[in-house]
């Protein structure tokens, strides 16, 4: 199994590792038998997210799906945020071995997690 | 240009400088097939009953044709399981094996079981990775016709009680395999001694190359071939012999034989320096395994709160290679099968990393070893929602 230079990239120099302590969504995904926990936090304003941060248990590839997550959706909408897709994250990360594309999948996850949380501490936001 | 440090020698081993020199007049000048009756077919048939020979003394087999060369070490595991139990067709048959085995037998002992309806006992072992013989004795029925239980643990490498489990199967004439692959070579064995009735070895967990095994069958061990052809092997396993590298496997027998206790003792060390060092640098983490019945090279531990391949890779980059449980499952997700048995918890489990010294290993590469670890720790920690959560709770014990 071999990762591409940019998962490694990601993997040694992760962006937006931390935690946003008045974040407005945080999304929690995975479980410790998978062997992949993801924590991701966004701080949205005026239905932009401004910043995102993660916490991740994982493998390299889940380090790196979760620290290119954060990078696509910061400065995106809200909307624009829910249409990335976990066949996006591989692809922006330059693919990943089958074995691991389960870690997109779950950083997908962890970003929808986020903002249905956002969306139930802001329900005036939700689109109706 | 970085120093490459490898300590995963349980993975594989190179080829000893030696054993590749016995190999090579194999390959260049010797090359005739040793069933052959012209000279060049005598000179290599006298090359691998030598061999034999010599891995017969170094198993302490009373008999050179009780040595079998295989493959590799799998096919030595199939060929035992398979053989006896298609031996035993007739009986409806029932093996005893343990859950922590390589999966080179609790894969044909799944297919017995499966595609032949053979009935198979996996038996639990304690926290220290040990199979309780009296576990095995109370398993035994009118049915069994095999136990197989490994001699030394591939992962963690903890040491069975071959001796107490074989006297049981002696005792109950049943016939009874060990899988010796992770201890030949590293520790000494007898089969005469331990009055086991197969024995499985590879050659390249002992400084010999990929691609040679021998299968120890005790003399009247009625077993089936796995491959059919001529008569090769005195009819146990066709297929012409691998000269070159049975020479080979045979050179590696006796350099182990003449190192093995220095070089345990010499290893011994330096692991006990490598896991004093991570106890006494890191906090939060578990050495897998006995302390005592344990392979002197193995060493495998649990770094809580992070993930076993985060920290391969960060050691990767930093020269060192390492592996989380066995190199031949590293392509699933599960947590390993051996910790899982063992009752280590799932996340624990994640967090684990086999390091596994070996000949060339200096006190030197465990002192760089113990200067990178407890970095990469950290910086993995410092990413993990499970390391946050737990200084949350020490924070808010220490506010209540």
């Amino acid at each position: 199994m071999q990762y591409s230079s940019k998962v490694m990239e990601h993997f040694n120099n992760p962006r937006n590792v931390g935690e946003i302590t008045d974040a407005d969504g945080v999304g929690n995904v995975g479980n410790p038998v998978c062997g992949d926990i993801m924590r991701l936090y966004i701080k949205v304003k005026d239905g932009i997210i401004i910043d995102a941060k993660f916490k991740t248990f994982g493998c390299g590839a889940a380090i790196a799906t979760s620290s290119m997550v954060t990078e696509m959706v910061k400065g995106k909408s809200v909307d624009e945020a829910l249409k990335i897709s976990n066949r996006a994250v591989a692809e922006a990360l330059g693919g990943l071995p089958p074995v691991k594309m389960h870690c997109s999948v779950l950083a997908e996850e962890a970003l929808r997690a986020a903002i249905d949380d956002y969306y139930k501490k802001h329900p005036e936001q939700k689109p109706k | 240009m970085i120093k490459k440090i490898y300590l995963d020698y349980n993975a594989t081993t190179p080829i000893h400088p030696e054993v590749l020199d016995a190999m090579l007049p194999y390959f260049k000048n010797f090359y005739g097939n040793p069933s052959s009756v012209h000279s060049f077919g005598q000179k290599t048939r006298n090359a691998v009953e030598d061999a034999r020979e010599k891995i017969a003394k170094f198993l302490g087999a009373e008999n050179p044709s009780e040595i079998v060369f295989t493959s590799c070490g799998t096919e030595s595991n199939n060929f035992a399981i398979k053989g006896i139990a298609f031996a035993n067709k007739d009986k409806n048959c029932h093996i005893i094996t343990s859950a922590i085995e390589h999966h080179a037998v609790l894969e044909p002992c799944e297919y017995l079981s499966k595609k032949f309806g053979v009935d198979v006992t996996y038996l639990p072992v304690d926290k220290y990775g040990i199979v309780n013989p009296e576990d095995i004795r109370k398993s035994i029925t009118e049915k069994t016709v095999l136990i197989s239980i490994m001699y030394a643990n591939n992962e963690v490498g903890t040491i069975q009680p071959i001796e107490e489990i074989a006297k049981i199967a002696k005792e109950k004439n049943i016939i009874f395999h060990t899988d010796a692959v992770q201890a030949a070579g590293k520790i000494s064995i007898d089969v005469k001694k331990l009055d086991v009735d197969l024995l499985s070895v590879s050659g390249h967990k002992l400084y010999a190359p990929k691609g040679i095994g021998v299968l120890y069958i005790k003399k009247g061990t009625k077993l089936h071939p796995l491959l059919h052809g001529g008569s090769h092997e005195k009819n146990k396993r066709a297929g012409t012999e691998n000269v070159p590298y049975i020479v080979g496997l045979a050179k590696a027998c006796e350099i182990a034989a003449i190192n093995i206790k220095d070089e345990n003792e010499r290893i011994l060390k330096l692991r006990q320096k490598l896991e004093k060092g991570i106890l006494e640098k890191i906090e939060y983490v578990q050495i897998n395994g006995h302390t005592m019945k344990r392979l002197s090279n193995t060493s495998n531990i649990s770094f809580n709160f992070i993930e076993g391949e985060g920290i391969l890779m960060s050691l990767d980059l930093d020269g060192f290679a390492a592996s989380t449980g066995s190199a031949c499952t590293s392509g699933t997700l599960e947590p390993s099968h051996v910790l899982s048995a063992m009752g280590v918890p799932p996340e624990q489990a994640q967090g684990s990393v086999r390091f596994s010294l070996g000949h060339y290993t200096t006190e030197k590469d465990m002192d760089k070893l113990l200067e990178i670890l407890p970095k990469i720790v950290e910086r993995l920690r410092s990413m993990s929602p499970l390391w946050e959560d737990r200084i949350k709770k020490v924070n808010s014990l220490d506010k209540g």
